[in-house]
This record gives C-alpha cells, structure tokens and sequence, in this order.
C-alpha cells in the first residue's frame, strides 16, 4: 500500500474525528457538569445540518455565517431543552432512568419535526466557496474542505483548553465535574451554569452537523447514527473527561475511515470492537 | 482473660491524600459492650467500613474470628457473622417493615436464590423476623411500609436488619443519630437489652457522652483518625488526653 | 386487605375469561391478530419490566434478545420447514440464556447509565450483523412467510397457542416476582449496598434477573414471527427497546401488570392512528414526554395512588 493513500486516510480519519469530537466533547461536558445522559445529543447534530442547510437556501448567506447562526440556534434550543423540561426532573428518586427516557422521547419528536419540516429527501449544503477543490501535498490529493475541518477542530481544542484552564466559567466546569457541591461552595448560580453548559454543548453539536453536511447528506435519523458513534467515543475516553473524548474520537474516526477504506460493508462494526 | 474477636494491627486508609484512618491497633474482646467516640470527621464510620471490608485497608491487618479480612468482600465477612446498622437509616423503603426483615432472615438461611416458592410459605423465617420485631418494639408496625415509619423506629428497622443476620460482632453506626432525648434514652437501654439478648459483641458509634458512659464496658477515643486512648468509662473520663482534646476545650462535641 | 387481593383476583379471572372468549364474540379476524399482538407485546414489556420496574435496571437493548428469538424461530422455519416453528422457540429461549449470561458478566459489571449504553451498543451491534449480513439474514429484506404448523394455522388457533404460551409466562413470572428470589431483586434496586451487607453478591442477583428477562423476551420475540408470518432487522433496533420501554412506563413500573396495559394502549394507538399520520414516533415521543414529567408512575401506578387516597 503506497504511502499517499495512507496519508489520505490519515488526514480523513482526522475530519471524521473532528466531527466526533464536537458532539462527544459536548455529550461528556454535559455529562460531567449537569450530570445528565443526553440521550439526544445526536438530534441537535442533525438540526444543525437543517438549520444550516434551511439557512444557505433561502437566505443565500455564504457557509460561514450559516454555520455560526446555526450553531447559535441550536444552542438556544439546547438550552430550552434544559429549562422547559430536563430541570423538572433533577432530583427525583431513579432520576437517571427518567432522564434517559425523558431526552429519548427529544430524539424521537426532534426527528419527526425534521421529517415535517423538511421531508425525508436527502439535502445536501455546498462546501463553502473557495475550498471546493483539492490541493496536492506530495502525490496526495486531498479535498481541500477536509483541510479546514481539521483546522477548525484544533482551533476548538486549544480555545476549550484555554476556556477549561484560564477562565472563572471553565474552572466551575471543572471542578463541578470532579465535585458537584463545589459549585455552591464557589458561590456559583447553579442553575444558570446548567442551563449555559447545555447551550454551548448542543452548540457545539450543532456546529459539527452543518461542518458535516457538505461531505454527508443530511437526512433524518443521522441524529441516532451520530450518538451512537459519540456514545463509543466517550465510553472510551472515560464519561465526563474532555480530554478522553478527543482521544476517543481520534481513534474511532481513524479506525472508521481505514475500515471504511478496507472493508466498507462492515465498518461500522468497528466501531463497537474497540 | 476473654478472647479477642476481633483485632486491628496498624490499620491506615487515606482518601485522596486524606488520612482517614492513621496508625490504629485495638483488639475486641468477645462479648464487649464498647463504644467508639469521637468528633465527626475522626473516621468513626470509616473504621466500620473497614472492618466490613466495604472499604479496602491501605496498611496494616484486620482479624475477625481468626481470619484475616483482606481482600475478602463485604459479602463473605458479613456471613462471617459481622453486621452492622448505618449512621443514616439504611433500608428498603418501598417494602414492609416484615418484609425487610424478612429478607435479611433469607438471607441468612441462604435462601434468597428459591425463586419459586411465595414467602408466605417460608412460616418459620416469618416468625423468626417477627421475633425480632418484637424485641425491637416494632411488632405492631409490621404491615407498614418502611417510609412511613417514624424517624427513630426506622433506625430501629436498620438494627433489626442487621440483627435479623445473627450476627456475632454487631457495629450500630450512630444508632441515635437524630432522635428525642428521650428516644436516645429509651434505645440506648434497648441496645443494652439486645447485647444481652442475643449475645452479642456490641460496638456502637455515639456522641452524647451521658449515653456511652451508661452502658458501654469498654469506650475507645479516635481523634483525626488515631486512636487517642481506651480504657473503662472512668479511666476515658479522667484520661488527660481527652480531656485535653475535647473535653477541657470548647465543645468540639456535638450534643454534648 | 384480602378482600381487596379476593376483589383483585376475580378482576384478573374475568379477564382471562374475556381474552379467551375474545374469538367466539364476533369479532372480525384483524380484531383476534390485533389482540395476538397485544398480549405478545404484554409479555415482551413484562419481561422488560423484571429489568427495569424490579429490579432497577434500563436496559435499552431488549430488542436484541426479541430479535433474537424472531430470527431462531423465523430461519429455522425457512430452512428446515414448518414442523420446526414449535421446536424452534424452544431452542431461541435456550440459546439466548448463553447469550444474556456472556453479554450480562460484560454489561452487569456497570451500573446506571453505563449499563444502560452499553446494552444499547451490543444491541445495536446485533442489529447491524442482522441488517448487513444479506445471505444469511435477508438483511433489510427480512424474512417473509414464516408459517407455523397447519394446526396453527389460522389467526384464531395461533392466538390460543399464544395466548397459552403468555398465560403461563405471566404465572411464572408472576412466581417468580413474588418469590425470596424476586423480593432481592426489588430490595436490590432500592438499596443495593444494604443487599451486600446481607451478605448476599448483587451482581449474581442481576444476572439471574438479565437472563430471565432475556428468555421470555426472545419467547416474544418468536411468537411475534408466527403472528406476522415475517421478520425484519427493526425487530432489534432500538426503537424496538424503546418502544418496550414506554410500553412499560405508561402502564406503570413496579406495577405487576402494568406492562400488558402499556402494550394495548400502544398496539392499539399505532394501529388508529397509525392509519391517519406516519409521524409516529413523534406521538411516541410526546406520550413519554407527558409520563416522565407528568405521570411518572405510569397509568396503574396513578390509579392506584388514586384508590389509596379515596380508601377503596
């Protein structure tokens, strides 16, 4: 096997990990801080690949703006998720059973709102322009939006390191993953630090979907595929540990993208075995 | 000279850093009524879950009966004979005061695996538990649901639960933890009466003093989790090391 | 207190009465397969609720046993004739206590979220072998024209072979619940360390209860083949574990029959409304939603919270 091949795998195995990232890193803050499974994080993945996709098509805004809009969005719906009905259950005897089911039900009404809205048909989102093309490193030909992806994904990891260890908030959220009653002790306003960490986390989520969109067609459902791949992700890096999940989804994507290279009909399969 | 039930040679846990328990060797001679004192945070209920192996020991060794705890499981050492109530009331609330004693009496006859038979048939195991009830005062509440015992008799349901094993060393986490003065009173005489009944080696967890100074034989003093002295009641009352600890300071007690 | 149980009893009889009556009233055919399919998902959901409403323990990859059982019985026929649909339940109810007892010391080892994800995973696991292995499977195809034996044959004969087969679950399980075994299983749930302070192993306990739950899981699972006369992949999705799930919330967890009114109510409103939208899981959706936030003692649950306030 010639060595360009491999570094193309290579360097699409990192844009697989990127959008991994994004959702797992989102699902285990989510995890660590609120100490709440959500079981539909995935959903807000797929409605930012709608929302952005809604965005493009009837505003005709350029990629960038419908990403950062849409983002936005989602993180508002995120959030209204937490405060119309996630915090209605906190604290009730077998909570973690009810929370499970409480955000199942989100991923079952979220995909039939997006069937509503937009039909089952597959939408597509153009990659933005300018990076529509491919550029040569060496004798590798690589789509040079796989490029930006990865970019934007090491952009995330080093502000969410500086977020995580230089700022009040990210120190709340880190130490709220450890302890709890801590967050009280600090004098933080408990609630309010919930309901933001959901809004950034589905954020972030959101986010990956309208990046994903331009190289997987959106359709209904994605929302169930992408949890379940994010649900591997931070199994292996340990649940509520940020730094595992971006270690766990350098190791799904690039074991996803070299099974899919190999043996595309049970690739997913791989996933489950590591 | 009584022999030793149970024994505890340089026992040390720490938790993250923390030295719970430091350096601590006592031996229990079987058939004690003995108290641990102590203010909160002196590691009272860590040298509990140590001595059920709920806890694993850092350091240091643990004789029960003759046989080193190590590595052994909670499970094993309680059907050694150890039993022991929680500082917060810990049963099955959602079952019948019967029925949770009733289940630890399977438990004891090493019969929770019969999944056929309905416990109405185990007669015996019934009336067993309903001794037990009896003797703790609750046989009237029998029918009820845990939750909705009273505070204080559902302290009494944790102690039945633990005597219901038959055990040998009972350990009463603070088993007046939260009553009336005058129920502390009334179950401190009831945990005399259940030492003597069942023929226990009996060692409870208290803070008021008046109460441990009563009953206990024997009373042991952990300070910051060493073992600041032991001796009989009177001696631990003049002892110049607790008074200077505790005593002859600002209440460092609570509920003294 | 007994007449209450006396009162309850005759209730229960009268119903087991009506469901065997149910054909001899004139009703049409898609009523008795209706009506299979209900006391099949009943089963199902009661078995899933030994798991959750007992003993504590979600799992959301019940489907994968169900299926299990779906495919044993469905290939079997396919390959080896119709004679072997009655051996075949048999021999999925057998093969799936090897299956549960591997898969349980994997995912009983975690409690909470982590067991219930990683059910769901090897769930899907076993979905995606179904779903992608054509020649074996029929993959997305399924299998079509599983007919049980002759003297099966008719919707009205299969529903007694069935409602047989469910009526005897129910009393072993029934047992079972109310055995040494079954009062662990609850007590384990509400307070699992004071279990192992009676010094009997929770793990252990879990175990038997996964490997149960698994068996009559997948006994559902092969009678649902018989009703349909066809399988699909989607019998071990997880919207299939869902499904089960709300079945048994609705109707009411820790309620003994709970489950089997969940499963009518659910059979009965996809098959109305089934019939005016296809947004389905979107009402599935709500009807969680509304009994997690508002019920979440489910609907047995509330009535009977409702008796014990009037004192009836």
């Amino acid at each position: 096997m010639d060595l360009s091949f491999i570094f193309v795998q290579i360097i699409s195995g990192l844009t697989v990990a990127t959008f991994l990232f994004l959702v797992a890193s989102g699902l285990t803050l989510i995890f660590g801080v609120v100490d709440v499974f959500n079981f539909a994080h995935g959903s807000f993945y797929m409605l930012g690949a709608y929302l952005g996709y809604q965005i493009i098509s009837y505003w005709h805004v350029n990629f960038w703006a419908a990403l950062f809009l849409a983002s936005i969005w989602v993180g508002i719906l995120g959030m209204a998720m937490e405060f119309f009905f996630l915090r209605r259950i906190y604290g009730r005897a077998e909570e973690g059973g009810f929370q499970i089911l409480l955000t199942y039900s989100f991923i079952l009404i979220i995909d039939d709102v997006v069937k509503m809205i937009w039909g089952t048909e597959y939408k597509t989102i153009e990659r933005p322009a300018g990076f529509s093309g491919s550029i040569k490193i060496g004798s590798a030909i690589l789509p040079s939006y796989y490029l930006v992806i990865i970019i934007i994904g090491l952009l995330l990891v080093v502000l969410s390191w500086l977020i995580l260890n230089h700022t009040r908030p990210g120190k709340i959220a880190r130490a709220s993953a450890i302890d709890r009653e801590m967050l009280g002790i600090l004098g933080v306003n408990v609630p309010l630090t919930m309901t933001t960490v959901f809004g950034i986390a589905t954020a972030l989520g959101g986010m990956s979907g309208i990046l994903a969109a331009p190289l997987r067609s959106v359709t209904p459902g994605a929302g169930i595929e992408v949890i379940i791949d994010s649900l591997i992700v931070v199994v292996l890096g340990g649940m509520g540990n940020f730094w595992g999940a971006w270690v766990g989804a350098l190791i799904i994507g690039e074991v996803n993208s070299f099974a899919v290279a190999y043996v595309p009909k049970w690739a997913s399969l791989f996933n489950y075995l590591s | 000279m009584m022999k030793n039930i149970l024994q505890l040679k340089n026992v040390r846990k720490s938790f993250d850093g923390f030295l719970a328990i430091d350096d601590v060797s006592f031996a229990v001679a079987e058939g004690e009524l003995s108290a641990i004192i102590g203010p909160n945070g002196a590691g009272k209920s860590t040298l509990f879950n140590l001595i059920t192996g709920y806890y694993e020991i850092d350091r240091g060794e643990i004789t029960y009966a003759g046989i080193n705890i190590k590595g052994r499981g909670t499970e094993a050492i309680v059907r050694e004979g150890v039993g022991r109530s929680f500082q917060v009331s810990s049963i099955f609330q959602e079952e019948t005061v019967l029925d949770n004693v009733r289940l630890a009496r399977l438990a004891k006859e090493n019969k929770t695996r019969n999944f056929r038979s309905p416990l109405e048939k185990f007669e015996e195991t019934t009336e067993s538990a309903y001794r037990i009830l009896e003797s703790l005062g609750l046989g009237n509440q029998a029918e009820r649901y845990a939750y909705e015992l009273a505070h204080g008799d559902q302290k009494l349901l944790d102690i039945g639960i633990a005597l219901a094993l038959e055990p040998r060393l009972l350990l009463l986490d603070e088993p007046t933890a939260g009553m009336s003065p005058e129920e502390r009173i009334q179950t401190t005489h009831l945990i005399e009466k259940l030492w003597k009944e069942y023929d226990l080696t009996l060692i409870f967890i208290e803070h008021d003093m008046d109460l441990v100074f009563e009953i206990a034989q024997w009373i042991r003093v952990l300070h910051q989790g060493s073992l600041l002295a032991e001796g009989k009641p009177d001696e631990i009352r003049e002892n110049a090391d607790v008074i200077g600890a505790y005593l002859g300071e600002d209440h460092l007690w609570e509920g003294y | 207190m007994s007449l209450k149980r006396l009162n309850n009893r005759i209730f229960l009889a009268g119903i087991v009465v009506l469901l065997f009556l149910l054909p001899f009233m004139k009703v049409s055919e898609y009523v008795v397969i209706l009506m299979n399919e209900i006391i099949v998902w009943g089963l199902f959901a009661l078995a899933f609720n030994l798991l959750f409403g007992v003993s504590g323990m979600l799992s959301f990859g019940q489907a994968l046993f169900y299926g299990f059982g779906a495919y044993v019985t469905g290939l079997m026929v396919i390959h080896f004739g119709a004679f072997w649909f009655i051996p075949s339940i048999l021999i999925g109810m057998t093969a799936v206590i090897a299956i549960s007892i591997l898969l349980g010391l994997i995912t009983i080892r975690l409690s909470g979220v982590y067991f219930t994800m990683l059910t769901l995973a090897f769930a899907q696991l076993g979905w995606e072998i179904v779903f992608k292995w054509y020649s074996f499977t029929g993959g997305d195809d399924g299998i079509q024209g599983i007919y049980p034996p002759d003297f099966l044959g008719t919707p009205k004969a299969y529903y007694y072979f069935s409602l047989i087969l469910v009526l005897l679950s129910v009393w072993i399980i029934r047992k079972f619940v109310n055995s040494p075994y079954g009062l662990t299983l609850r007590c384990l749930r509400q307070n699992p360390i004071r279990v192992s302070f009676l010094g009997r192993k929770v793990k252990n306990y879990q175990l038997g209860v996964y490997v149960v739950s698994a068996i009559f899981s997948s006994l559902a699972g092969s009678l649902m083949a018989g009703i349909n006369g066809s399988i699909h992949p989607g019998m071990l999705n997880w919207t299939t574990s869902g499904e089960v799930i709300l079945m048994s919330v609705l109707g009411g967890i820790g309620q003994f029959f709970g489950p089997f009114l969940g499963g009518g109510v659910i059979v009965l409103i996809e098959d109305i409304i089934g019939a005016y939208t296809e947004y389905w899981s979107f009402i599935i959706g709500i009807i969680m939603l509304l009994i997690v936030l508002l019920f979440p003692k489910g609907v047995l649950g509330e009535f009977s919270k409702l008796r014990r306030r009037l004192k009836i």
